[in-house]
């Protein structure tokens, strides 16, 4: 692969990489905060209101860092890309321009007022701040998403007369089909981290013996809403995505499932290593007949393998893509089981003391992020070797002027700034879970910009 | 169309500058008006609630401007690579500056995240002052519609110029100073006793430099980019423009000493955007001139379909209402001196 052209991509991925490991928790997160200040509001209860406010700061810390991070996504489109920016931005510049315009400025001005304006506030106007800060956060989801939509399934574009895309139909763009199942099944991966985060915190403070009587409502509340999404990320959301993959990129579907023959009754694959050169998957485990199952709803079904389509348009990392798509469904299979077993043990009121059932509760809060890390990965790997798909491959995409050595410059810049800033973000997390829930403000006695004594 | 797009995002970039400017020009005179930790706080305070949403502006105008004129998005955003990627990290810096600080309560990370704000806040005006010279004085386009500039060549304005030269430097220079000054006017509105007067005091003693360097950057623009004044010869209503930045400039030596920080900080405002419009209006229908005149970049090279830009027109007018809404909601919320002591949570 051409120099320049690999660190675009490596600069692309890992600044999206990092940065998704924020938004992913806070628009979970936001979701949470709104059920826990509703039913503080409802009840006029003070545990959950506090409980409400320890989760602001930790709220507050991360959405610090998905804005910081996330700047840099919106000028690499121009700074990396310029190529791909002037043939498709008369199309997704729509989507991303929107997404300034409606969702980043209601979110900052409501997060404003969410953090450090309690006290100015009633209870129902702080409520309302926290639900404007969760429609901006998931508005915001949706313009990304549907921007990447364009790209994996382009609609609602026309070719103008110098080859750039040019928006045709704004209603066919913006519901893209794709978009929506996309949309659907990760923001159902949003909430199952912030649900996974919710309960983990919970479940340390009920070992730890600290914190009880919030403890358990972070319990309560996360188990119940992990258990609704690990099973919507599944069916419908993570089903009809497949299905979409397999209408419009069959390749795609055949490279992470690991089918190089195509078959009637083709198996479906859960361990196994590909082997690209001999085109086979060694060790394998797999069920008979389920992929084809699931795929078109017959056991016998025709599945077109990769030998069905040409090399070059083969998506072109085919074992990390394979490996990113099995650990997906790996771990959300595990999140359903982890999740149905706790909701039994919460209905039945022995979860809080069932302290095996916390340890795994406890442990499995990094899960989510690896998941819907793996996720995305499965869709970008999987959207190779094109751009935009069918019309513009990435090799032709990225910016000729910028050089590999200035790419590799700021690549190595973003690794050291993110490096130190994971550090700082693990370290002001701990200390807020450290400190606890209780009546007596944030860690460091709250925030700079609002704090007072 | 493209026309109307073309003021939309300098408008957008105005108000991203008087707005975010403010929460700058704080963040360049933090170290040197507040003394102590009260004060520092009292500053953060002051900008704590806004600076975010005051930087979405940039976010907005950007996203703003790879819609409405992709190719010069692609252009101006591979070209200006290494000083956007500066940018960049300044503004990482400098966010985790501000909201950081108190959340580790050792005076030495205090002091650190203290120092993290104030330079960064520098450097940004200074990158933001030498991007605008750097639109004014013109890049090295080609045919393809594609330039890269490194940081530097020669500090000279030959055929290769580099992001900084000796014009790009006197624009930081302008950007620096102007911001700064805005910067204080915000702090002597928003803050009493000594801090507030020290912030005013600062306005006053940057005013002379201020209309120096105005007067120079007119001039050496006139001088390196003689085009600039075509518009202002073709329209009269030109005229305005030096006439607002000179009037804005009397208004904030007379409103300062009489202690009117309202009427201070409006003409600081209004200077600002009396330079970027006059910016705007001397380099329309160009958004991007090249070294050599033959490859500018205009409206009508770059701009998306009419189709696009006509249904973005509907969703910009109903998004812009309310984020105007929120703004004015916000700052009302947040109005009057600062006070320490009122708590929070």
């Amino acid at each position: 692969m051409e120099s320049a052209l690999l660190i675009h991509r490596l600069h692309f991925a890992f600044t999206a990489t990092f940065h998704y490991l924020f938004p992913q928790f806070t628009m979970g997160l936001a979701l949470l905060i709104v059920v826990l200040k509703t039913i503080a509001l409802r009840r006029n209860d003070r545990v959950y209101d506090e409980a409400a406010r320890f989760w602001g700061r930790i709220f507050g810390i991360n959405f610090v860092l998905g804005v910081v991070t996330g700047i840099p996504m919106e000028f690499q489109f121009g700074t990396n890309w310029a190529v791909f920016s002037r043939f498709a931005g008369g199309v997704i510049g729509q989507t991303l321009a929107m997404e300034g315009m409606f969702a980043f400025f209601l979110e900052s001005a409501f997060l404003g007022l969410f953090l450090y304006g309690e006290k100015r506030l009633s209870p129902r106007a702080h409520w309302f701040s926290a639900v404007a800060v969760f429609v901006g956060s998931w508005l915001s989801g949706y313009f990304i998403i549907a921007t990447d939509a364009f790209m994996q399934r382009p609609v609602g574009y026309f070719t103008a007369a110098d080859g750039s895309l040019q928006l045709g139909s704004f209603w066919d763009f913006v519901l893209n089909r794709w978009a929506l199942w996309q949309y659907a099944h990760n923001m159902s991966g949003a909430a199952i981290t912030g649900a996974f985060a919710m309960t983990a915190v919970g479940a340390f403070y009920l070992l730890s013996g600290k914190w009880t009587e919030h403890a358990r409502i972070f319990v309560k509340v996360g188990v119940v809403a992990g258990c609704v999404f690990s099973i919507l990320q599944i069916f419908p959301t993570g089903d009809r995505q497949g299905k979409l993959v397999a209408d419009h990129q069959p390749v795609t579907l055949a490279a992470m499932e690991g089918l190089f023959h195509g078959q009637n009754a083709a198996p479906l694959l859960i361990l196994g290593q590909p082997n690209e050169l001999e085109g086979k998957i060694e060790n394998p485990i797999e069920v008979p007949g389920m992929l084809s199952m699931l795929t078109y709803q017959r056991w016998n079904a025709n599945v077109q393998g990769l030998d069905a389509f040409p090399k070059e348009n083969w998506p072109g990392n085919i074992p990390l893509l394979y490996y990113s798509y099995h650990i997906m469904v790996g771990l959300g299979t595990f999140f359903v089981a982890v999740m149905a077993v706790a909701l039994l043990l919460l209905r039945r009121g022995r979860i809080f003391s069932a302290r095996w059932m916390l340890w795994v509760l406890m442990l499995s809060a990094p899960f989510p992020y690896i998941a819907n890390t793996a996720g995305w990965m499965t869709a970008e790997l999987g959207r190779q070797p094109w751009l935009v798909y069918g019309l513009m491959r990435t090799e032709d995409g990225y910016s000729k002027v910028v050089s590999a050595g200035n790419g590799m410059f700021t690549l190595l810049g973003f690794m050291g700034m993110y490096t130190v800033l994971g550090i700082l973000f693990l370290f002001l997390v701990r200390r807020e879970i450290e400190h606890g829930p209780g009546a007596g403000g944030s860690a460091a006695e709250s925030h700079p910009t609002a704090e007072a004594q | 169309m493209a026309s109307l797009w073309f003021w939309i995002v300098a408008v957008m970039i105005t108000a991203y500058v008087v707005l975010d400017g403010f929460d700058l020009g704080a963040g360049v005179i933090y170290l040197l008006v507040a003394k102590t930790n009260d004060e520092r706080r009292r500053v953060l305070r002051a900008i704590g609630p806004v600076w975010d949403g005051n930087e979405v502006w940039l976010l907005a105008a950007g996203g703003t401007l790879y819609f409405a004129f992709p190719l010069l998005y692609a252009s101006s955003f591979s070209g200006f690579y290494l000083p956007l990627m500066i940018v960049l990290w300044l503004l990482m810096l400098r966010a985790v500056g501000i909201e950081f600080r108190v959340h580790l309560d050792n005076p030495i990370w205090t002091e650190f995240f203290d120092v993290v704000f104030a330079v960064s806040s520098i450097l940004l005006c200074v990158f933001l002052g030498a991007a605008l010279g750097n639109v004014v004085r013109g890049v090295p386009l080609d045919a393809t519609g594609y330039f890269f500039e490194p940081l530097w060549t020669n500090f000279r304005l030959g055929p290769q110029t580099g992001i900084l030269d000796w014009y790009t430097i006197l624009a930081g220079v302008v950007a620096l100073v102007t911001l700064t000054a805005h910067g204080s006017y915000y702090v002597a509105l928003k803050t009493d006793e000594d801090l507030g007067r020290r912030a005013r005091g600062l306005a006053l003693l940057l005013w002379p430099l201020q209309l120096f360097l105005t007067c120079v950057a007119l001039v050496t623009t006139c001088f390196i980019r003689p085009e600039v004044m075509a518009n202002y010869h073709a329209h009269r209503i030109g005229i305005l423009v030096p006439i607002i930045v000179f009037a804005s400039l009397a208004m904030m030596l007379w409103a300062t000493p009489k202690g009117k920080e309202k009427a201070a900080f409006a003409a600081s405002s209004l200077y600002i955007v009396g330079m970027l419009v006059g910016a705007a209006f001397a380099l329309y229908p160009v958004v991007l001139p090249s070294r050599d005149r033959q490859h500018d970049l205009t409206i009508w090279n770059t701009s998306a379909a009419l189709h696009g830009l006509r249904v973005g027109l509907v969703w910009w007018m109903l998004s812009a209402v309310l984020a105007v809404a929120y703004f004015v909601f916000i700052y009302r919320m947040f109005r009057g001196k600062v006070q320490l002591g009122e708590g929070h949570y």
